[in-house]
């Protein structure tokens, strides 16, 4: 535990450049996505005790703030989870692009604004429209 | 110019945990960090240790974290450093006494990829020829100093001790995409272990660092590709 937090540390203070901001928020994003599949899974178990005990949960997953939490958690780390997943596999096997390695980040950043902002706003409309 | 070194202290025989320290210096813009410390240690207190040896940016001894970044304190200037500088080991590694981190473990991880020309041929009469194209394939990764400012530079090595690392693989890619080499599969057995090539995450923090600037990130890449698709890129 102690390991941990010292790495923890040392990647928080380390003064690294677009590679090192683009790596931690992608495990961040990875560790969220990760533990709301977890509650997913865990949710789907909880079938098992009968259609009371699921639709306890359900009615917890209508909350209009789990509904935030989708789009401002789970979608946002997903999307940037994947685009950066993209840059990394276009440097892995292309290694001659590292020299571009921080406008590849730069475009990641773009590409997401572009895809997130319209994306979450229709998501947020239809959230306080009801449906 | 007036500046604060703040430096990260530990002696094995009188500290349970390392401390800092800082030192109120008038130095010069163009004096370098080295130069700031051995001010300290000749003026101040005899008793700080680091290491340093050609002072000039090619042995390698004297990296350290300056202002939480891996440099040489030989290439760096106190003008760029601003007024309160803070110098403290290589992460990643068990400090020996105040500035001077063990090595053992890197230059362990160093020669089992082993950093040597590996030939099976008999001697030739003469020299073993190359051509210019030959030679630049792997010209960018002869510049190692073997410092480990890359390798220190890792979150992956800060997680597992065990990672190869940045240099290493450098050292490696060195000898592989030599056309006279004969031991690239030797090599390639060892960088392929699970705690190989494979672990990088393509951070590019051992690029930034390196004093060299060689494209460390895309050295291991291109080591990463041999690997999987076995043939020279």
């Amino acid at each position: 535990m102690m390991a941990a937090i010292t790495n923890l540390f040392r990647a928080v203070t380390y003064r690294g450049q677009e590679g090192q901001i683009a790596w931690m928020l992608h495990r961040i994003a990875g560790v969220g996505v990760f533990v709301f599949l977890a509650g997913h899974i865990f949710d789907i178990f909880l079938m098992a005790f009968g259609p009371d005990v699921f639709d306890a949960l359900l009615f917890f997953y209508h909350q209009f703030f789990f509904k935030l939490l989708i789009i401002f958690g789970l979608y946002l780390g997903v999307l940037y989870h994947a685009l950066n997943g993209i840059r990394i596999v276009i440097i892995d096997f292309w290694p001659g692009m590292a020299k571009y390695q921080a406008r590849l980040w730069r475009i990641q950043l773009g590409i997401f604004v572009l895809a997130y902002i319209p994306s979450a706003t229709i998501m947020l409309s239809r959230m306080f429209d009801g449906s | 110019m007036n500046v604060t070194l703040r430096i990260q202290r530990f002696n094995p025989e009188t500290d349970s945990k390392p401390h800092w320290e800082e030192y109120p210096l008038d130095v010069e813009p163009s004096d370098r960090l080295l130069d700031a410390l051995h001010e300290v240690k000749w003026h101040h207190d005899g008793t700080l240790a680091f290491r340093r040896s050609c002072a000039h940016g090619i042995c390698g001894s004297d990296a350290m974290t300056i202002n939480n970044v891996n440099r040489l304190a030989c290439k760096v200037l106190m003008g760029d450093l601003g007024a309160r500088v803070t110098v403290e080991p290589l992460r990643g590694f068990r400090i020996v006494k105040d500035l001077v981190v063990d090595m053992e473990p890197f230059f362990e991880k160093y020669r089992s990829i082993k950093p040597y020309f590996i030939n099976y041929d008999p001697d030739p009469p003469t020299e073993r020829y190359q051509s210019q194209e030959e030679r630049e394939r792997y010209d960018d990764t002869t510049k190692c100093i073997l410092c480990a400012a890359c390798t220190s530079s890792c979150p992956s090595y800060w997680g597992n001790r065990e990672f190869l690392g940045p240099a290493t693989i450098v050292q490696a890619h060195r000898f592989i995409f030599d056309s006279r080499d004969q031991g690239a599969n030797e090599r390639l057995e060892v960088l392929n272990d699970r705690d190989g090539v494979w672990r990088c995450r393509t951070i590019f923090n051992c690029t930034g660092a390196c004093p060299r600037e060689i494209k460390v990130t895309q050295a291991i890449g291109e080591v990463k590709k041999l690997l999987l698709f076995n043939r020279m890129v």
